[in-house]
């Protein structure tokens, strides 16, 4: 057993902090809602009760994951590049413009649309990267900074180019059918954007772990001096890692606009760049974690907008009990206590770990 | 003369440049503070949102600005020991940390917003308190001087009470003294028996306790409410002011005067014929512009010396 909990240790951290989280969360419900009982179900069990809420939780994930992946790729490399959440806007933007004022069959329609979106993310995020590469400057600031950018910018290009004035709302023109991603389960909004961000964390998954780019990726994570010295072009893993990361974060949004919206619908910017990080911590970076953890977080969310329909309780908890989760998650020496007391007995059994 | 051009030469345009600038200035001397003791304070964003919040409650439901004051610096502290405590003591990555810190905040004051008032987007139906503005007797009849310098907000004058006790702070405290040496050079701090983590723990609340104040100001004084994430980046602005000037207390100021200015010049752009997406884009741009410059320069400046030093190593080995 103990045994056991020392292999598996980070991955127990992990479950206990969720686990606390959710304790929290419970706690809070009790605190403040009229109807706790009630309340409790629509958090925890809301998501399984309905078919579309049950499908709303696959719908969120497909750009959680996507965008998870985009930061564990920068986050490897040390790279503290915050900026998915303005590569998707932008990126989906773009992708928007070009997809409502383009016409050709399906099958080259959809993949250039993606790769549009993508490519401008990825642009977008070149600079934060090549400011850093180049003269030193925090991509912290720089590419939080841009988010704000990519975001007015995102938003001008819409609202003053592609607005469709007919709508009601302010949103872009509805894209052509060709340009929409297919749904593949009747009666929800499921579409391809889910397969194609699993795949893309296999793809990633493969990249990071065996090829050598990859590895140049994490060695410059772990230590850069050490891969300056051992060869490693320092200079192009940190724009590598943060033109990947745009990349893959604007492919995760212009999934989300062809597959469920079809149309531009972001007046406010949708967050799953900031969910991505949170999934990135909470998978600690690993590209088939995220994938458990982009689910998890998901679920929460989706729970978490029940609670706000059906109940008294604000859906900003969820927001809460998340920062709550990946602080926790981020503090090394927390149950570093407990873990030393189990390998110390391991080792005065005598079988020495 | 063009418009615009009237426009900044106007006393209303030196007047809001100095308005603009004290909530960046308050975070920028936060900032500054925990980057002298070596461990760079992100969460400044999450620190002003929490305190801005903090204020406009207590000041509605007490109805007394000494107690929203008090308790704004209390939310503000306390922000910089959680991070400390996490930083510090559970070894959490700092800059990780305090991602989860800004997400907290964001959180936890519409969470707690809601629950207070039934309301998620704006503090509007609550009757907070503002701080008051200051006409300054004689200064205030200087013709142009006057219209610039008097009937500002008296956090605005704040400002130059916290530069200089940041000043007193880092130059004339043992504690100044211990957080700049920490900075430099923790484990030869530790070696003439410095408590580092210490330090940096004063460090971190020390910056929570300035950031506070720039938050109060931005929800009792720029605005009279507080609305969701209202902040707006400028807890980051001020990480690159902090960055321009040194962290050292006048290129804090004269960085935060600048980013003030690029700020109100946005203001004024709004006279022009441009779409107001384009316009708010401009401080954010600005900041990435002005923090490339600064950080090119500096690493040109670095890059001289150890080339010089090279040349110096190469000289004595010849010798």
């Amino acid at each position: 057993m103990e045994k056991f909990l020392l292999k598996y240790f980070t991955l127990i951290r992990v479950i206990i902090a969720i686990a606390i989280g959710i304790v929290i969360s419970v706690f809070l419900i009790f605190l403040i809602s009229r109807e706790p009982g009630f309340s409790l179900r629509s958090f925890l069990l809301g998501p399984l009760l309905t078919r579309s809420r049950f499908a709303h939780v696959f719908e969120t994930a497909s750009p959680i994951i996507f965008c998870g992946l985009a930061i564990a790729v920068a986050f490897q490399a040390k790279q503290f590049n915050i900026g998915a959440e303005g590569s998707l806007y932008i990126g989906a933007a773009v992708a928007t413009a070009f997809a409502v004022s383009t016409n050709m069959p399906a099958f080259i329609h959809i993949p250039l649309v993606l790769l549009v979106g993508g490519l401008t993310g990825a642009a977008w995020s070149f600079i934060p990267g090549i400011l850093k590469a180049k003269w030193k400057a925090s991509e912290l600031v720089s590419s939080l900074m841009l988010n704000y950018v990519a975001y007015f910018l995102g938003l001008y290009l819409i609202n003053f180019h592609f607005r469709d004035k007919e709508a009601g709302f302010l949103v872009s023109y509805q894209f052509p059918e060709t340009a929409w991603l297919p749904r593949f389960i009747p009666d929800t909004r499921i579409h391809y954007g889910i397969i194609l961000a699993l795949v893309a964390a296999v793809l990633v998954y493969y990249f990071l772990y065996h090829t050598t780019t990859g590895y140049e990726i994490r060695s410059t994570g772990f230590n850069d001096r050490f891969a300056r010295y051992g060869g490693i072009n320092v200079f192009k893993v940190i724009i590598l890692c943060q033109v990947i990361l745009g990349f893959l974060a604007a492919v995760g949004g212009t999934t989300e606009i062809m597959g469920i919206h079809r149309r531009f619908v972001w007046q406010d910017s949708p967050g799953y760049g900031w969910s991505g990080i949170i999934v990135a911590i909470i998978g600690r970076n690993h590209p088939l974690l995220i994938i458990p953890a982009s689910f998890f977080l998901s679920y929460m969310q989706v729970g978490g907008r029940v609670l706000n329909l059906m109940s008294d309780v604000p859906a900003e908890m969820i927001t809460v009990i998340q920062s709550i989760i990946i602080l926790l998650i981020t503090a090394e020496a927390f149950l570093s206590q407990w873990k030393y007391r189990i390998t110390l007995r391991q080792a005065e059994k005598g079988d020495a770990v | 003369m063009n418009p615009l051009m009237k426009s900044i030469l106007s006393v209303e345009f030196g007047f809001a440049v100095f308005r603009v600038m004290t909530p960046l200035l308050f975070a920028a001397i936060g900032v500054s503070i925990s980057n002298l003791a070596g461990t760079i304070n992100i969460s400044m964003e999450g620190t002003m949102l929490v305190a801005a919040f903090v204020g406009v409650i207590v000041s509605a439901f007490t109805k007394s600005l000494v107690l929203a004051l008090l308790a704004g610096i209390a939310a503000g502290v306390a922000m910089g020991a959680i991070l400390s405590y996490f930083h510090l003591r559970l070894k959490a990555d700092i800059i990780l940390a305090a991602i989860a810190l800004n997400i907290f905040a964001s959180g936890i004051t519409v969470f707690l917003l809601f629950i207070i008032t039934g309301e998620k987007g704006q503090s509007s139906s609550l009757k907070s308190l503002l701080f008051p503005e200051v006409h300054i007797p004689l200064i205030k009849s200087i013709p142009v001087l006057g219209t610039i310098i008097s009937g500002h907000n008296v956090m605005t004058y704040g400002t130059f009470l916290a530069i200089i006790l940041f000043y007193i702070i880092t130059f004339k405290t043992p504690l100044g003294l211990r957080i700049r040496a920490v900075g430099q050079n923790p484990n030869a701090a530790e070696s003439v028996g410095i408590n580092v983590n210490r330090t940096r723990m004063w460090a971190l609340m020390l910056s929570g306790f300035f950031g506070a104040f720039g938050g109060l100001y931005l929800s009792m004084g720029y605005v009279s409410w507080f609305a969701r994430d209202f902040v707006a980046g400028r807890g980051w602005i001020a990480i690159a002011a902090a960055t321009l000037g040194g962290y050292m207390p006048l290129g804090t100021f004269l960085a935060s005067l600048l980013f003030g200015a690029v700020n109100a010049l946005a203001i004024y752009f709004a006279s022009l014929q441009i779409p107001s997406e384009l316009i708010a884009l401009i401080p954010y741009l600005a900041t990435v512009i002005a923090l490339t410059i600064y950080s090119a320069r500096a690493l040109k400046k670095r890059t001289r010396k150890v080339g010089e030093a090279k040349q110096v190593g190469k000289i004595k080995e010849s010798i």
